[in-house]
């Protein structure tokens, strides 16, 4: 597949987005270590709204035709892209509450605030399933086909979300070791899940050349593209990334959004080095930006047995 | 009704004509123009609803080209219009003819996905995507013969190798083909049901080509080249 830096970036960014929202109010809610100072819920809640409209504002940049955007509403009967839509726009009035009510009363903790806030946590969280099954529903792509999509979209959404937090946890100067714990657990999560990915996908299966062409008991070479140039199809679908340099990106990955992440959130929780959690933060959409640009990269539509791939 | 069409691999040359002749009608057709590229440049490129291919089959000796024309399938589980969300793309009831309306679309690429066949194609310049309508302008256009109400590429094809029809009725044309020759549906395994099928090639006893036995008069006619000098 094609892999837009635009799609990279809606689920990237509104994915830690929905993440971050979602761990407030846990937060909040159980009074997790003393919960959330105002400070802290506001800094947690504005980077909320960033991430989620970096992400919203880059999905329509992937719009060949963004007029009819609004449309994209109607078919929450049986379209995930319409669902995820709707979730998405119904996060920003109990974020933005949230936000004012914090900003008002200065009391994060209560009762209307954690109202706000866990409704709003509940949709971002809506809206990530959403997101993984826009990918998960597709018979066309094995590398997606599968319900580990939506989970690893949860772990790395609540990956991105913890990392954030811990860094306003340690950047305004409070303790933060119960915040890093659960960023690193959740890293680590990430870690095991995308492994349970990899090897997932690893062994084809599916469609080949054979059933596409129907001819099952002979083999199928392709003599002829049929084009003398490439076309919409060989350009959203055909990319492909070979296993080698796949494996060296992956290594990549793993650095930059687990590693680097998981040191850099331990120094900064022993020196209360707010510079070491930004780098933390920073690695780890870096890393999982870099995870994104496999996902697309490395899912082979069956369109591509047309053009002469055995197997996909 | 459920309108589709069939595809004889058997008599397909592989001329590409029945392309030309839906680039040419559908140009101007509902779902215009079909936007063209670069083409007369180094790498042209453009809209085609209507794509051929071509593949060798089997090993040499037993070997065969079969060329391989695919257009949008009309499948019964049409995914690409399920995962669409304005709307835009629909199947409709009446004949199940799978459309874009171009006035919905917003051209996130998202049916192009679900589509097993390369069906669906953008087009940069509307925005929109864009993909066979069955020549649903043709179809059911009164004002032409009767005969001619069919899509551009069964009409064009000289090798007849495309019939049109509703495989609803198991005694139209289209029905019987498949049912007589064997008609399949192309990677049934995802299940999508698509309506057009494929005839697969009929069975010859191979032509003989090595260890041939010649006849008396084609012994003569080689004595004959062989003495008589030009």
């Amino acid at each position: 597949m094609h892999a837009a830096l635009a799609v990279i970036f809606l689920t990237l960014f509104s994915g830690g987005g929905f993440g971050l929202i979602a761990l407030v109010a846990i937060v909040n809610d159980l009074h997790i270590d003393g919960g959330l100072s105002p400070v802290q819920t506001l800094a947690a809640v504005i980077l909320s709204l960033i991430f989620v409209t970096i992400g919203m504002l880059s999905s329509t940049a992937h719009l060949a035709n963004p007029k009819n955007a609004w449309r994209a509403f109607t078919r929450w009967r049986t379209s995930w892209l319409a669902r995820e839509g709707i979730f998405a726009v119904a996060y920003y009035p109990f974020a933005f509450a949230y936000l004012v009510w914090t900003f008002v009363t200065g009391a994060p903790e209560a009762t209307v605030g954690l109202i706000l806030a866990s409704l709003a946590g509940v949709i971002g969280l809506i809206t990530i399933f959403c997101q993984g099954m826009i990918y998960a529903v597709l018979r066309t792509i094995r590398q997606w086909n599968t319900a580990l999509v939506p989970a690893n979209f949860y772990a790395m959404g609540f990956a991105i979300g913890a990392t954030l937090l811990a860094a306003v946890r340690i950047v305004t100067g409070e303790s933060a070791g119960v915040f890093v714990g659960i960023a690193i657990a959740l890293i680590a999560a990430v870690a095991v899940m995308k492994a349970i990915y990899y090897f997932w996908i690893a062994r084809p299966s599916g469609p080949t050349i054979r059933t596409a062409t129907g001819f099952n008991r002979s083999t199928v070479r392709i003599l002829d593209q049929g084009h003398t140039f490439g076309t919409f199809l060989t350009e959203e679908f055909g990319h492909t990334l070979a296993r080698d340099k796949a494996r060296g990106i992956k290594l990549m990955m793993y650095f930059f959004a687990v590693i680097v992440p998981i040191i850099a959130l331990a120094f900064a929780v022993a020196d209360q080095s707010a510079v070491a959690a930004v780098i933390a933060a920073v690695s780890i959409v870096f890393g999982l930006g870099v995870e994104r640009w496999l996902f697309f990269v490395e899912a082979q539509h069956v369109v591509n047995l047309y053009h002469g791939r055995q197997r996909c | 009704m459920r309108l589709g069409l069939v595809i004889d691999l058997d008599t397909c040359v592989g001329c590409h004509a029945c392309a030309v002749a839906c680039k040419e009608w559908n140009t101007s057709g509902t779902t215009a123009p079909l936007t063209d590229y670069n083409p007369y440049g180094a790498k042209p490129s453009g809209v085609w609803f209507n794509r051929i291919r071509h593949y060798e089959i089997g090993e040499y000796p037993y070997n065969k080209t079969v060329n391989f024309p695919m257009s949008c399938m009309h499948c019964e589980n049409a995914e690409c219009v399920t995962v669409c969300p304005t709307g835009a793309s629909h199947k409709r009831p009446e004949d199940g003819i799978v459309l874009v309306d171009q006035s919905k679309c917003m051209g996130c690429n998202y049916c192009s996905w679900a589509c097993p066949y390369g069906a669906r194609e953008l087009d940069r310049v509307s925005g929109t995507m864009k993909k066979c309508t069955l020549c649903i302008d043709r179809i059911y256009d009164m004002e032409i013969p009767e005969e001619e109400r069919q899509p551009a590429c069964v009409l064009t094809c000289p090798a007849h190798a495309r019939m049109f029809g509703d495989f609803d009725d198991p005694e139209s044309p289209v029905s019987r083909a498949v049912r007589e020759r064997g008609g399949y549906q192309l990677m049934p395994e995802l299940n999508y049901d698509p309506s057009n099928h494929y005839l697969p090639p009929r069975v010859h006893a191979p032509i003989p080509t090595e260890g041939l036995k010649k006849k008396a008069g084609a012994k003569v006619k080689e004595w004959v080249n062989r003495v008589v000098e030009r």
